[in-house]
C-alpha cells in the first residue's frame, strides 16, 4: 500500500504520516525502557544518556523531532479536515502552511539540538 | 460502510468499537500535540540531554508530584495513540491468522509498555515508591 503511489499531496501526507508514526512508536518502546532504567539501574541509565547526548545521538534526536513535528502538524490538519469538512476547499493551503511551520520551527530546533555536540553557540551558551 | 472523509481514515458509520477507536485516536492525538511537543521542547530546549542524569531526574524533573502526574497522563495517551495507530497499520498489511497473531503481540507489548512506564514514573532510585 505504501509503495503504490497514487499521486498528489494527500498521498504524500499519508505516507509521511505513517512512516513517522511507526518510527515514533518504535522510539516509545526504547524510551520507556531507558526511563525505567533511571531508577532501576542509574549507572546504566547514565551511560545510555551519554549516547543520547553525543553527536550521533543528537542527530538522531533531530530526526526524531522532525518525525514528531511532522506527525503532530499533519495530525492537526487531519483532525481539522475531519471535523470541519468545509475546510477541504483549502486543503492545499493547509498542506503548504504545515510545511512552512515545519521548517520555521524545525530548522532552528534541529540546530539547537545538535549545536552543543559541535561546540557551537546554543541555548546553554 | 464507512463515511468518506476528506483527510483521515473514513469515520465508521455505525456507533461501536471502531467508531470509538476513530475518536480516541483523534482525541489522544490532540492531547499529545500539547503533551508530547511540550515534553520534547522541555527536554531539548529548556533543559539539555547532557544534564538529564538519573540524579537530575529524581532531584529536579520528578522532584514533585505534578510532573510525574503529567508524564503518566502522557504515557496513557501515548499507549492508546501509538498502539491503536499500529493496529491500523498492521490491519492494512496483514490478513487472517497473521493479523490476529501480530495484533496479539502488539497488545501484549502495549500492556508491557504501560506497566513498565507506570513503574518508572512511580519509582525512586532503588525501586517503586511504596
Amino acid at each position: 500500500m505504501l509503495l503504490r503511489y497514487r499521486g498528489g499531496p494527500g498521498m504524500l501526507a499519508w505516507a509521511f504520516h505513517r512512516i513517522a508514526g511507526v518510527a515514533l512508536w518504535a522510539f516509545i518502546l526504547l524510551h520507556v525502557l531507558d526511563i525505567w532504567l533511571a531508577a532501576a539501574n542509574p549507572g546504566l541509565y547514565d551511560e545510555v544518556l551519554a549516547v543520547y547526548a553525543s553527536l550521533p545521538g543528537r542527530m538522531g534526536e533531530a530526526l526524531l523531532g522532525a518525525a514528531l513535528l511532522y506527525h503532530a502538524l499533519n495530525g492537526l490538519r487531519i483532525i481539522a479536515l475531519d471535523f470541519w469538512p468545509r475546510l477541504t476547499r483549502y486543503h492545499l493551503q493547509l498542506w503548504y502552511a504545515s510545511w512552512v511551520v515545519f521548517f520555521l520551527v524545525g530548522i532552528p530546533g534541529a540546530y539547537l539540538i545538535v549545536a552543543p555536540a559541535l561546540g557551537l553557540p546554543g541555548l546553554k551558551g | 460502510m464507512a463515511v468518506l472523509t476528506p483527510a483521515g481514515r473514513a469515520r465508521p458509520r455505525s456507533a461501536g468499537f471502531e467508531m470509538g477507536v476513530w475518536y480516541l485516536i483523534r482525541l489522544s492525538g490532540l492531547a499529545l500535540f500539547v503533551l508530547a511537543l511540550a515534553h520534547f521542547s522541555i527536554t531539548h530546549f529548556v533543559s539539555d540531554p547532557a544534564e538529564q542524569t538519573s540524579a537530575w531526574i529524581f532531584d529536579e524533573r520528578w522532584g514533585g508530584l505534578l510532573w510525574r502526574t503529567l508524564d503518566w497522563l502522557m504515557l496513557q495517551m501515548v499507549v492508546f495513540h501509538a498502539f491503536l495507530g499500529m493496529r491500523t497499520v498492521v490491519s492494512d498489511y496483514l490478513k487472517g491468522g497473521w493479523r490476529t497473531a501480530t495484533l496479539m503481540v502488539l497488545y501484549l507489548l502495549a500492556f508491557l509498555v504501560f506497566v513498565l512506564g507506570t513503574v518508572a514514573v512511580m519509582s525512586v532510585p532503588g525501586g517503586p515508591v511504596a
